[in-house]
């Protein structure tokens, strides 16, 4: 056979890699500035590039690591969802389930927890996007009213890190109705005086979005987050364009005026804190104490 | 204009075109005698086909072209309805329509989208596909509403809010957010009334109530099935399976305790007949008007808080350690 006739093996595919995650190893490749960054780095620098300051997408657990000044107490673990539809798509929901607890060692995409930041006893609500995309279902629902209901009992200011693709597609209607019961207890942390502030990060789109990402007293977010409505893909077929550069993210979406601020990891604690003092909670507590008779 | 018939439907048309054809003989007896059978067969026909449609027929009942809307429902269960438009801060939405109107004698506001009739109608109302102005829109007229105490009457029926480029610029999601929001405290009765399709956040962002209805062939889903079927399946065309999967059917929506109660349709559809459609509708909401208009403010908030609070603890578990 002749040398040009030869065929090929085709080259292995490589594989896909994650891009914002932090991987194993010692050295890491930074999708923003292609520089290989030492990973005990990037544990001080809470995961963005020290030379380009990209931001690293963050696990629930590690986010309330970065906010948190000690130890928290963590509420309503133990939830965890029926499968209330019995979805099965090419896999059963059940199965998407389990391998995203076995993933992140979580029950379901959230850790609710209060703890103090900056000396500031605070309710938080990070979203773990490894599991499932970080999406809502009924489990994410009830814990983030609950934590609400529970902050204002407490008269606590609420946090909530957004890090998801929306509404939990597997639970049918019942995960759109999560925005409803998650809106209707803000509007009472609201009615309470109690503060809300919403930090979005990469991404927040969907149903989650159109709910309690933008209803903070305050909307922060990390830069270059992708936030929106609906998905870029499903924008592009609407129009049948390509969407500008930068559409959809922090910045943009700042612009346009739907963000008060867009704040680097490294400062996020720091203006959380001063935005909660501007708004007296640490206070809140005493002062709730003084009235009561 | 001849009634539209579905993919599902042939057994129908065909009998319709049979109709239609004898209708253009010569009138006689026999003639008469026939087309009477046949209207019978109708009947019987579309009894059995509409009792056990799919999912997937269903959503295409849901979007049936000639499926009456929140103008012929204006038309035949309101009186003196005065449209309200604009936002007051960008533009007036055509998809979203708020005015004001008599319900047998008692004033209300009527909240709803439109998808059009014609093509030119069509395009002029988007398709249904609401703005962010849309729902500020219906804020406002919503917070009017609540200023003079008068019921709120909504009517949802879009595919899902305008997925375009103005849409997030102008911030549909922050519109859609703070309108269920503020909906869960205003201060009136407010009834929902899923009439079409329940389109995702783009139905939510007006579709909170004290009471949520649904008619009987309406579909309510946190994505459509075309959607849905493209993201997990990668195959557009497992639409149908998608629908099933979904649990998108009033029924389905019943069981799981998100809508209250299910609106009757005429046989085959509130296409083939909207006076009755609507007379169903009518007897409906006069009665959980009343019922609802007869509770405090603080009672019917409360209970409306719990109805919305309570979504979901049905398909959570607890497990221990």
């Amino acid at each position: 056979m002749a040398w040009f006739k030869k065929t090929r093996k085709p080259m292995a595919a490589p594989a896909k890699e994650k891009p914002s995650r932090v991987p194993e190893g010692l050295w890491v490749k930074c999708p923003g500035c292609a520089q290989a960054i030492y990973n005990k780095d990037l544990v001080t620098t809470l995961n963005v590039c020290p030379k380009c300051g990209h931001h690293f997408r963050l696990g629930a657990a590690e986010r309330l690591r970065t906010l948190f000044d000690a130890a928290w107490t963590e509420y309503d673990k133990d939830l965890v969802s029926t499968d209330p539809l019995s979805f099965t798509d090419t896999k059963p929901y059940r199965a998407r389930l389990k391998a995203g607890m076995e993933g992140t060692g979580l029950r379901d995409a959230v850790i609710v927890a209060s703890g103090a930041i900056d000396g500031i006893e605070t309710m938080v609500a990070a979203m773990e996007y490894e599991f499932i995309g970080g999406s809502m279902g009924v489990v994410v629902g009830e814990k983030i009213a609950r934590a609400i209901e529970r902050a204002i009992g407490a008269r606590m200011p609420v946090v909530i890190v957004c890090c998801s693709g929306g509404a939990r597609m597997m639970e049918g209607a019942l995960s759109l109705m999560q925005m409803a019961k998650i809106c209707a207890a803000l509007a009472r942390l609201d009615r309470e005086r109690l503060p809300y502030i919403a930090v979005l990060t990469d991404p927040t789109t969907g149903g989650v979005t159109a709910s309690f990402a933008m209803l903070g007293d305050l909307n922060i977010a990390e830069p270059k987050a992708l936030i929106g409505f609906a998905g870029p893909r499903v924008i592009e077929q609407t129009i049948r364009q390509k969407l500008p550069d930068g559409f959809q993210r922090s910045e943009f979406l700042m612009e346009k005026g739907m963000l008060d601020l867009v704040v680097d990891r490294r400062e996020l604690k720091a203006t959380i804190a001063s935005a909660l003092r501007f708004m007296g909670a640490g206070a809140l507590a005493t002062q709730s104490e003084a009235v009561s008779p | 204009m001849p009634l539209e018939t579905l993919e599902f439907e042939e057994p129908i048309a065909a009998l319709l075109k049979e109709i239609e054809a004898l209708t253009q003989l010569p009138r006689t007896d026999a003639r008469d005698r026939e087309i009477e059978a046949l209207g019978r067969r109708l009947v019987t026909v579309r009894g059995t086909l509409y009792k056990s449609l799919t999912p997937w027929q269903r959503v295409l009942v849901a979007r049936h072209p000639n499926r009456p809307g929140l103008e012929d429902f204006i038309q035949r269960l309101f009186t003196g309805f005065v449209e309200i438009h604009g936002d007051r801060r960008f533009a007036d939405d055509h998809a979203l329509m708020t005015g004001f109107a008599e319900f047998k004698g008692q004033p209300v506001l009527l909240v709803g989208h439109v998808k059009g009739g014609d093509t030119k109608e069509k395009i002029f109302r988007n398709f249904g596909y609401a703005r962010p102005e849309g729902y500020r829109k219906a804020l406002r007229a919503m917070r009017l509403a609540e200023k003079f105490r008068r019921p709120i009457i909504v009517f949802v029926d879009t595919p899902a809010a305008y997925p375009g480029i103005e849409s997030e610029e102008r911030g549909v999601a922050e519109a859609i957010a703070v309108n269920i929001r503020d909906m869960t405290v205003l201060d009136t009765p407010i009834i929902v009334i899923v009439s079409g399709e329940g389109g995702s956040g783009g139905a939510l962002g007006i579709a909170i109530g004290d009471r949520v209805l649904m008619q009987e062939f309406a579909i309510y889903s946190v994505i459509p099935p075309e959607g849905c079927a493209a993201l997990v399946w990668r195959d557009s065309s497992k639409k149908a399976e998608a629908a099933a999967a979904l649990k998108l059917t009033a029924p389905d929506l019943l069981e799981f305790g998100i809508i209250d109660e299910i609106v009757k349709e005429p046989i085959g559809g509130a296409h083939t007949d909207p006076a009755a459609a609507a007379q169903l509708v009518d007897d409906v909401l006069t009665r959980v008007l009343a019922e609802v208009g007869a509770m405090t403010s603080d009672a019917r908030l409360a209970k409306r808080y719990e109805k919305f609070r309570n979504m979901g603890r049905a398909g959570i578990e607890f497990l221990e350690e």
